[in-house]
């Protein structure tokens, strides 16, 4: 990555300038030290930093919930059920243990399906269990005084109660979850990007639901599958591109055109549930890996959304996605003003929303009448990025050359 | 005139033997019994009544589904007094280096078993059998300690058997020439130059459409695409295998993939065809064969650490295992070089009576071999189905790429054809590799051997599959492997190493197919 030398870049893996502290103009920075020095750091005009200040209301699970579910009742007001019912992305999710009751009415009306209990702010797979009976939550209750994870110390009310999905979509017998990439420029008004590529991620053991307390099967984060004695070092992903050749050719086009128009509704009505909360700070930007997982209907339903997804790479296939997915975000955050602010792709980055729905260069209509977005993107569809690149930046030039 | 005749006579009195005793004749006889009960069919012209009534129902069309795949199946007789020996080799000196292969590889096989102490076969224990069973659908979790195994042979053994193969009547002087010794194959065989294949490949040329061209992003879909899709649509309508065979020829789209490579095939999922997988499925839990082990072997080797087939592992083990015991297989063996090798009861060693096939199918897997099956789990998930489909491509195709033979799809032909194709439109990049000391062959012979599996994308591995169907020949893949060293010709001329030779083909992953055919056969100057 070749970047002018004049600008200070600071943060993990990017080349660094002259690092004087204190003073730099692009900053990945880590949630942690967000949190404590952003309240009180000048910036200015031209800086960047890679998070939002408050950006926990998309990425912490209780928080995301409320505000889903606050959007949700927003839109049956102003545009009724049908519209609302586009927000059901979300498996019925409760907070503990302030919605300790509505959880237990809930788990009463439906007996006998399996829970998922998740920290809301932990990652990687920490502290996630399954669970069918309300005696298990009880015994966790009290195991967790005198469990191990004291010295992380976190309390019993971060953690939140989720219908567990029973029926996943499996590939090779496999349960699987899919990692896409959003890039958020601002949120007022909201524009946001969508790369092209990403991955599926397997879990090593076949799926049954006769085993809820074996992790390796449910849990599809590499970071846990990574210690399950099956791991092969090579890695348990597939590139979206391979994931939706697959599925077209099991389905067929137009159940996957509608399956991934799905996903575009899930990361649009996602970022329009925060919008209004998250601090909006015209230095921010972010980059969220979202978390989806399909069920047997071709239903795609919201996992979580991360704001620090892994950048460390499993595989040669991995480094290069992660390095091209960097490359493109820093040409969009665009220190050197180079690019003209109208441009409907950057590299593998398509731009999905900008304030409304972007169209597609094709002027393609919603067939479906559903009234989904017909957005202009391309997930899991060829990335020729280095060409389009080229093309942009030599048409950039000619644009500087000639006077207006 | 009458030379020809009673050929076609001959073929079809086979064909209609060969019909006689499958499912399909004891179907035709069913619906021709129960059509008599219709209002049109008359006792007077019953012959014609019922002639018409199988053209309507669709019945007509499937008899001529089943002649043409015997067609492309069987070689046809070319005499009638030629002894069976000729319909699997007709050369003398190939039948030999089959042989003494084939004792090599049970010998191997043989002293693997003696030295870990294993029996062939065993019957298993109840306790295990129910195990089994339970875990017949995720037998990829199970790590059975394979260290002691090794795979019976690999390809480049083979292809030092290939590069050995002389024949005896052939006589090219003296001396060792130049010309004699520029390739690794040394026998002598008809391969076709790139005049011939223009004219067998003529589907592919610059003027017709294709798929993995005229399906890029850059292409409008109504140039090509859709019309393309629509044919395909009514193809599969039709249910017409001859038509199937044609079309696929430019190449399948994604969606219809799996249904027309079934119509080629002429596989149907009839109850009787899963209750036959059933009825292997039972057999694997029943008994437990050496070969198995070699099979977990290889699939644990190979399509495991294969970062897109690792997904199917479960697939790989409930095909192979079931296709070793499959004794319906045997039936190839009498177009194929091969034989399958015998086993004794043992004490009986010798006595004919105590014969039996190892393993049932006759076929011993090498490393490698589960790769044959792994890109068919991309289009086919149902169980029986897709062990349909990749026996019938093994009988078909397959098998032709793992025994000596002169059948123009056979590997020796390929490895010929692909060399011949060098010398002759690349003679400076084949000299200058053979001066460093690597043989072209060394390096395409692993990907001809496989098919290509394993080493393209999968979607680029299935439109060169489409085109094997399509042509009913091997030969697309000898030509792909010259057009691939014709598309790295720039880079191989400046290696000095069979090492840094290898690195420049290592990775075969980014390329594209049919572009690659296209330059080679009909873009470059000759």
């Amino acid at each position: 990555m070749s970047r002018q030398k004049n600008q200070n870049y600071k943060g993990h893996g990017l080349p660094k300038g002259r690092e004087r502290e204190g003073e730099w103009d692009f900053y990945w920075c880590d949630v942690s030290w967000l949190r404590e020095n952003f309240d009180h750091t000048y910036m200015d005009e031209h800086v960047r930093i890679s998070h939002f200040r408050n950006h926990y209301e998309l990425t912490r699970k209780n928080y995301m919930v409320k505000n889903l579910k606050r959007f949700r009742k927003q839109l049956e007001r102003e545009a009724g059920k049908l519209e609302a019912a586009k927000c059901d992305f979300f498996p019925k999710t409760f907070e503990m243990p302030c919605e300790y009751h509505l959880f237990v009415e809930e788990f009463r009306k439906n007996p006998g399906i399996t829970w998922i209990m998740k920290p809301v702010a932990r990652s990687q797979g920490k502290g996630i269990f399954l669970f069918r009976r309300l005696k298990d939550i009880m015994d966790w209750k009290k195991d967790t005084r005198s469990s191990d994870d004291q010295k992380d110390d976190i309390p019993v009310e971060n953690y939140v109660a989720q219908h567990y999905i029973e029926n996943p979509y499996l590939i090779g017998g496999r349960k699987f979850d899919l990692r896409v990439y959003v890039l958020v420029m601002s949120y007022m008004p909201l524009r946001a990007w969508l790369y092209r590529d990403g991955f599926a991620r397997f879990s090593n053991t076949r799926f049954t639901l006769n085993s809820i307390d074996d992790q390796y099967v449910h849990l599809t984060n590499v970071a846990v599958q990574k210690t399950s004695p099956d791991y092969h070092p090579k890695g348990c992903k597939w590139m979206l591109q391979r994931f939706r050749q697959y599925l077209a050719s099991k389905h067929g086009p137009k159940a996957v055109e509608t399956l991934f128009s799905d996903m575009d509704n899930i990361f649009i009505r996602s970022l329009q549930s925060v919008q209004k909360a998250i601090i909006s700070d015209k230095h921010c930007f972010e980059l969220y890996g979202y978390d989806i997982l399909i069920d047997q209907d071709l239903k795609p339903w919201l996992l979580e959304v991360n704001a620090s997804p892994s950048l460390t790479a499993s595989s040669q296939e991995d480094y290069e996605l992660k390095t091209c997915l960097l490359e493109d975000t820093l040409h969009i955050v665009d220190m050197e003003a180079r690019l003209t602010g109208r441009e409907k792709r950057v590299g593998g980055f398509d731009l999905m929303w900008n304030d409304g729905p972007v169209s597609r260069e094709d002027g393609a209509h919603d067939l479906s009448g559903l009234g989904n977005f017909v957005t202009n993107t391309h997930l899991g569809c060829v990335n020729d990025r280095k060409k389009q690149l080229r093309q942009l930046f030599r048409s950039l030039q000619g644009q500087k050359k000639t006077p207006n | 005139m009458l030379q020809e005749e009673s050929d076609l006579a001959l073929i079809i009195a086979q064909i209609v033997q060969k019909l006689k005793g499958s499912n399909l004749y004891a179907q035709l006889e069913r619906q021709a019994w129960a059509s008599l009960q219709r209002p049109e069919i008359k006792l007077e012209s019953l012959k014609e009544d019922i002639k018409e009534f199988f053209k309507i129902s669709g019945w007509e069309k499937k008899l001529q589904n089943a002649v043409y795949s015997e067609l492309n199946v069987f070689p046809l007789p070319s005499h009638p007094a030629a002894p069976p020996e000729h319909l699997k080799e007709p050369l003398v000196y190939m039948r030999k280096a089959q042989g003494s292969w084939e004792k090599r590889i049970l010998k191997s096989l043989n002293s693997m078993c003696t030295e870990l102490s294993i029996p062939l076969a065993r019957k298993r224990p109840v306790g295990e059998q129910k195990e089994l069973l339970n875990k017949w659908n995720e037998m990829g979790t199970d790590e059975p300690d394979l260290s002691l195994f090794r795979p019976v042979y690999a390809p480049k053994d083979f292809l030092e058997v290939l590069i050995n193969l002389r024949n005896p009547n052939y006589e090219n002087g003296d001396s060792h020439s130049f010309r004699t010794h520029l390739g690794l194959i040394q026998v002598p065989l008809k391969v076709k130059d790139i005049p011939e294949l223009k004219e067998f490949f003529v589907e592919l040329g610059l003027t017709a459409g294709q798929l993995g061209i005229d399906d890029s992003t850059q292409v409008p879909p109504e140039l090509f695409e859709n019309e393309h899709v629509r044919i395909g649509q009514k193809v599969l309508s039709e249910q017409d295998s001859a038509a199937a065979q044609q079309y696929i020829r430019q190449g399948s789209p994604t969606a219809l993939r799996a249904e027309l490579w079934a119509l080629i095939l002429n596989i149907s999922s009839q109850p009787e065809d899963i209750l036959y997988y059933e009825q292997l499925k039972t057999n694997v839990i029943q008994h437990d064969l050496l070969v198995d082990s070699l099979i977990y072997k290889d699939v644990k080797l190979t399509a495991s650490n294969d970062d897109y087939y690792f997904v199917f592992e479960d697939y790989l083990y409930q095909v192979l295992l079931c296709f070793s015991r499959d004794t319906s297989v045997l039936g190839h063996f009498a177009y194929n070089s091969a034989s399958p090798p015998k086993s004794y009861i043992r004490g009986k060693l010798g006595l004919e009576e105590y014969a039996v096939f190892y393993p049932p199918n006759g076929v011993i897997p090498f490393h490698g071999f589960s790769m044959y099956v792994a890109p068919l789990c991309f289009l086919y998930h149902e169980p029986s189905k897709l062990y349909q489909i990749f026996r019938e491509m093994y009988v078909r195709f397959f098998f032709r790429l793992h025994s000596i033979s002169s059948h123009p799809s056979g590997i020796v032909s390929l490895c010929l054809l692909f060399e011949t194709l060098l010398q002759t439109y690349l003679p400076q990049l084949f000299y200058h590799l053979r001066e460093i000391g690597a043989q072209p062959l060394r390096i395409s012979f692993k990907w001809m051997v496989r098919a290509f599996s394993g080493y393209l994308a999968t979607d680029q591995l299935l439109l060169l599959w489409d085109r094997i169907l399509g042509y009913n020949s091997l030969e697309i893949l000898a030509v792909l492997a010259a057009a691939v060293f014709a598309f790295r010709a720039v880079n191989l001329m400046e290696v000095t190493s069979l090492a840094a030779a290898e690195a420049v083909l290592a990775d075969l992953s980014t390329l594209k197919v049919m572009p690659l055919l296209q330059i080679f056969l009909f873009a470059t100057v000759t």
